[in-house]
């Protein structure tokens, strides 16, 4: 699967992999829901870098559609919360 | 996956159906698309633009903050030299309170630099898309059959209405960052204007070298009175007749104005500011 991180571009991750980032995920999505700004930055920064890490970059030249979007690494709180309510409304954020 | 941030890619292909959807021939919708990628990459770059004009301007403004630690330093020890350890002092303080503007604004300064940098990066992702958009344009044209030239179509454009989508957030928060900045240029600006903080171009003098001048001026006045007075006794005589003569030449230009007895005016009024002595 193909997943982005915004502001940094797109990387193909190996289906295995998949599970780690889900745990990761959940982490993220809690530390969204607890309202908690350092949990959010510390699991945020541990989900991006397993994808940096494990995933191969898609070259620029290369048109996919990505699976998944991640956050930039230094999204606060504001910046999720509002992705999250803009898709709501079916809006591009930006 | 748990699915919070794969509501996020909806944002993009909600996007994506919406501009496709206005074009009834996919060869339309092609170019259509493209044009409107030419545009957003403009708009990017018009965005990296601003970002280092204003990252230029912070940087101006961290030079004349510099220069102004650096008079107020010297401030400080003219004033030590003329003994007036209390203006020093204030130099002092002014200088640490221009020092702390100054490594608040370099934080930011390298904050909106590291922007820059990922806008410029993300410009040329973009840009690079684009072009690997023309080429798949071509081609989807060249071998045109309606259907799988939409599916195609929609592949490869929402790959790059993401991309649009992230050059775009990219740019919205290096504009963000800018704004503090120009909130915090504006805001030194205004201080030295209200003189809180002196001028660095030294058009207007702060108080403390106003005082320092006032000193030297003060010692110098001083000494040449010193020097008058040693001079005075055998003075006052002398110099009367140097005043006097004044009106003398005054007198000079004003008989021509009569015109026609000019040569003989001339004479008589000589004589005549001579009377006056």
């Amino acid at each position: 699967m193909i997943v982005r991180i915004l502001g940094e571009g797109q990387w193909r991750i190996e289906q295995d992999v998949v599970a780690d980032l889900n745990r990761l995920d959940d982490q993220v999505e809690d530390a969204v829901q607890t309202g908690d700004e350092a949990e959010l930055a510390t699991a945020l920064h541990a989900l991006l870098e397993e994808v940096r890490t494990q995933g191969q970059p898609v070259p620029d030249d290369e048109l996919s559609d990505s699976d998944l979007i991640l956050p930039a690494a230094d999204s606060t709180l504001v910046d999720v919360r509002e992705l999250l309510s803009s898709s709501d409304q079916g809006l591009i954020p930006g | 996956m748990s699915g919070i941030f794969s509501r996020i890619s909806m944002i993009f292909r909600a996007k994506t159906d919406q501009a496709l959807d206005k074009m009834e021939d996919p060869r339309q919708t092609l170019d259509y698309s493209y044009q409107r990628q030419l545009e957003l990459l403009q708009k990017v770059r018009r965005g990296v633009a601003d970002v280092a004009t204003s990252r230029k301007r912070v940087e101006l403004q961290a030079t004349q903050l510099s220069t102004q630690a650096d008079k107020l330093t010297q401030q400080a020890q003219k004033a030590l030299e003329v003994g007036r350890e209390d203006l020093a002092r204030e130099a002092l303080t002014r200088r640490s309170g221009v020092q702390q503007q100054m490594s608040d604004l370099q934080a930011q300064h390298a904050q909106l630099q590291g922007e820059e940098e990922k806008l410029t990066r993300a410009s040329q992702r973009l840009q690079a898309k684009v072009d690997a958009f023309r080429t798949k344009k071509e081609t989807i044209k060249a071998s045109y059959s309606a259907a799988e030239a939409q599916t195609r179509i929609n592949e490869a454009f929402s790959g790059i209405s993401e991309e649009m989508g992230d050059v775009g957030l990219a740019i919205q928060r290096a504009e963000d960052k800018t704004q503090q900045m120009q909130a915090r240029a504006g805001a030194i600006d205004e201080l030295l204007a209200s003189g809180a903080l002196d001028d660095p171009t030294g058009t207007a003098k702060d108080d403390i070298t106003l005082e320092l001048e006032q000193l030297a001026s003060t010692s110098d006045v001083e000494d040449e009175l010193a020097r008058m007075r040693a001079s005075l006794p055998s003075g006052s005589g002398g110099a009367q007749p140097a005043i006097t003569g004044q009106p003398a030449g005054q007198a000079q230009p004003v008989p021509p104005v009569q015109g026609y007895a000019a040569p003989q005016t001339q004479p008589e009024a000589q004589p005549g500011a001579g009377d006056l002595r």
